[in-house]
């Protein structure tokens, strides 16, 4: 898509033709929002991506079911963009020499598509089934309360996608009937999915990682079959040996 | 007041000392019935609390988790070939079509698109495992009304398919042959024209199940008008595939958006049935195994030629981005929200399972029902214990 190598005169129309009804989309949102949208990404012919603030979370659904016909409720999570204090241990140290880098501390925090400022957000896919069209709603999780509206009202389907996300990140959702446990027993502690919560496994003991890197088929240049035959003839009877 | 007749009155006494009656000879308590966690019906282990009222459902809340292997987590420590081995193992009995959606969110981060020869080979494989899949539901389904023939059936042919998949990818349940950029490797030798045969095969076992199951008086009297779900509630609570379309609901992503699959070059049909209720779920999916013995046999006439694998580099980093794609599998739709930080490995995974949107609407559906509809309409909604679980 952003190659240079393609035609200039091609590329603008096709993506006019197939952005049209994404803008539209946009615009309609942004008209009923005003300035609760903070932030939006629209990746021509593929997929709309809209921030809106966190009080106008359950707003924003309940418009996009009732005023532009999202009937369909997708799926809700969340992500936390704290980049992982055990930075790059939690890798094996194969994929680190490959990448040439040490283990390297936690880096600053960034954010994804249509922005964000708070280290968790919440994000939300509802889709048209009529129109066969589809958004991705997020919004940053205030820092001091961890709170957001819940969807329930709009979409009853977001109950267990709650419970969900409020026991994996610990985000409260206000007005929902019940969060309480749904995977983990009652008495766990700690929120499994937050980038702070070390992976034991992996503490214990290291992963082998990318240790037999596949060779794709049709990648088998001359110089490299040529290599792997010398290295063949000549290591072969040093092994045979050795292991006899 | 709009006066009464002395008949009507006379005719209402008499119905409410009745009832008074009754609610004296069988006094009904509340009673709170555990299902599972092993139980036949559950496809796994799934635990149903059920608040009963004599044999009255009052309230159900499946309790979860006793399969959670924390798959969203374990994603984001694992290089991208890495993730597909993880995610075989959500919905068991169609693996294949599990790899597809991951494949193709990290195909389109790094704006890479498979040959046409690998994407018809994905699309054959994945009408298949789809096949394997439901087969069971087909007779599974009757067990749960109280035939046992059928699920033998199901075994049976079932093991055709499962034989044809080996012979392509070498594993019988857990495949994981789809790559970034195309596929493993080529089709073998002689296997087009065996999977023909299969595919007959399969199209028998439908008409077989459909004289067997469909015309019975017993499944009809314990199917029809049980679990009825409204189109609108159903598209609330996110449910999706035959679930949905059997409310009615003319959606089906292969359809509306075949992304890097080759549905679009093939002539098939999306099966929908009025109804919403458990006899119309078992209805379409029973077709959509046919439409799906056809569509295979369509593709298997047209695979182009030329190589299985685009060009990608040895050591794959997906550049940073957030890249959404569903498909529409054996269960459901299914779903991968990739984002990606331009790593070795994926920064966060969300993984959208069909089964669970189609399980959250257990504790709205199973309310009002009677004991034994319990489980014919689990069955009927068709779970796999690992698609919940993740």
């Amino acid at each position: 898509m952003s190659s240079t190598d393609t035609p200039t005169e091609e590329t603008p129309t096709e993506e006019a033709a197939t952005d049209s009804a994404r803008e539209a989309m946009l615009e309609q949102l942004s008209g009923e929002l005003g300035d609760a949208l903070v932030g939006s990404h629209l990746e021509p012919g593929i997929d709309l991506t809209v921030r809106v603030t966190a009080a106008a979370w359950a707003d924003t659904a309940a418009f996009l079911k009732t005023g532009m016909g999202f009937a369909y409720f997708n799926f809700l999570s969340a992500i936390d963009w704290m980049p992982s204090p055990f930075g790059r241990d939690m890798d094996s140290q194969v994929d680190i020499t490959l990448e040439g880098t040490e283990a390297k501390p936690a880096e600053e925090m960034t954010w994804g598509l249509a922005g964000g400022e708070t280290r968790f957000q919440v994000f939300a896919r509802v889709n048209d089934i009529v129109k066969h069209r589809a958004v991705t709603i997020k919004a940053d999780v205030p820092e001091d309360s961890l709170t957001v509206p819940s969807w329930v009202g709009a979409y009853a389907g977001s109950n267990w996608h709650e419970r969900e996300a409020w026991e994996m990140f610990g985000i409260n959702f206000e007005g929902h009937p019940g969060l309480r446990h749904i995977y983990l027993p009652g008495e766990f502690e700690g929120n499994p999915l937050r980038k702070d919560y070390p992976l034991l496994a992996r503490r214990v003991k290291p992963w082998p990682g990318i240790v037999d890197v596949e060779a794709m088929p049709g990648d088998d240049d001359e110089t490299d079959s040529a290599e792997a035959a010398a290295g063949d003839a000549s290591t072969d009877p040093a092994d045979a040996g050795s292991q006899q | 007041m709009t006066d009464i007749t002395d008949r009507q009155q006379l005719k209402y006494i008499a119905a409410q000392a009745a009832d008074a009656r009754v609610n004296l000879e069988l006094e009904t308590e509340g009673m709170t019935l555990n299902i599972g966690p092993q139980h036949p019906a559950t496809h796994g282990t799934l635990r149903i609390v059920a608040k009963l009222d004599g044999e009255q459902v009052i309230a159900a809340d499946p309790v979860m988790g006793y399969m959670h292997r924390g798959y969203e987590k374990l994603t984001e420590v694992r290089t991208y070939p890495q993730v597909t081995t993880l995610i075989n193992r959500i919905d068991w009995l169609g693996s294949f079509a599990n790899e597809v959606p991951f494949i193709l969110a990290a195909e389109q981060l790094m704006e890479v698109e498979a040959p046409p020869r690998a994407q018809w080979i994905r699309t054959i494989l994945f009408e298949m495992s789809r096949i394997a899949n439901v087969v069971l539901f087909l007779g599974d389904m009757a067990v749960q009304v109280g035939a046992v023939t059928p699920v033998f059936f199901a075994f049976r042919d079932r093991e055709h398919i499962l034989n044809q998949i080996e012979a392509v990818t070498g594993g019988r349940f857990h495949p994981n042959f789809d790559r970034i950029g195309g596929l493993k490797d080529d089709l073998p030798a002689g296997w087009v024209a065996e999977t023909k045969q299969v595919m007959k095969k399969m199209r028998a076992f439908c008409d077989e199940i459909e004289t067997l199951v469909m015309g019975n008086e017993i499944f009809q009297a314990r199917t029809r008008g049980i679990g009825v779900i409204p189109a609108d509630v159903g598209l609330q609570y996110g449910l999706s595939g035959a679930n949905i379309r059997a409310s009615g609901v003319d959606w089906d992503v292969r359809r509306d958006n075949p992304c890097g699959l080759a549905y679009d070059q093939v002539d098939w049909k999306v099966w929908t049935h009025p109804d919403g209720d458990s006899f119309s779920r078992f209805w379409v999916r029973l077709q959509e195994t046919r439409e799906a013995t056809k569509i295979v046999d369509q593709l298997l006439d047209t695979i182009p030629a030329g190589p299985v694998m685009a060009k990608v580099p040895r050591i794959i980093k997906v550049p940073a981005g957030e890249a959404y794609v569903e498909t529409e599998n054996p269960l459901g739709v299914m779903g991968y929200y990739v984002v990606s930080k331009g790593d070795l490995v994926p920064y966060r995974v969300k993984i959208r399972s069909a089964s669970f949107n189609n399980m959250s609407i257990s504790p709205w559906l199973l309310k009002g029902v009677y004991v034994p509809d319990i489980i014919t309409i689990l069955a009927s909604l068709y779970f796999i214990l690992g698609d919940i679980d993740r």
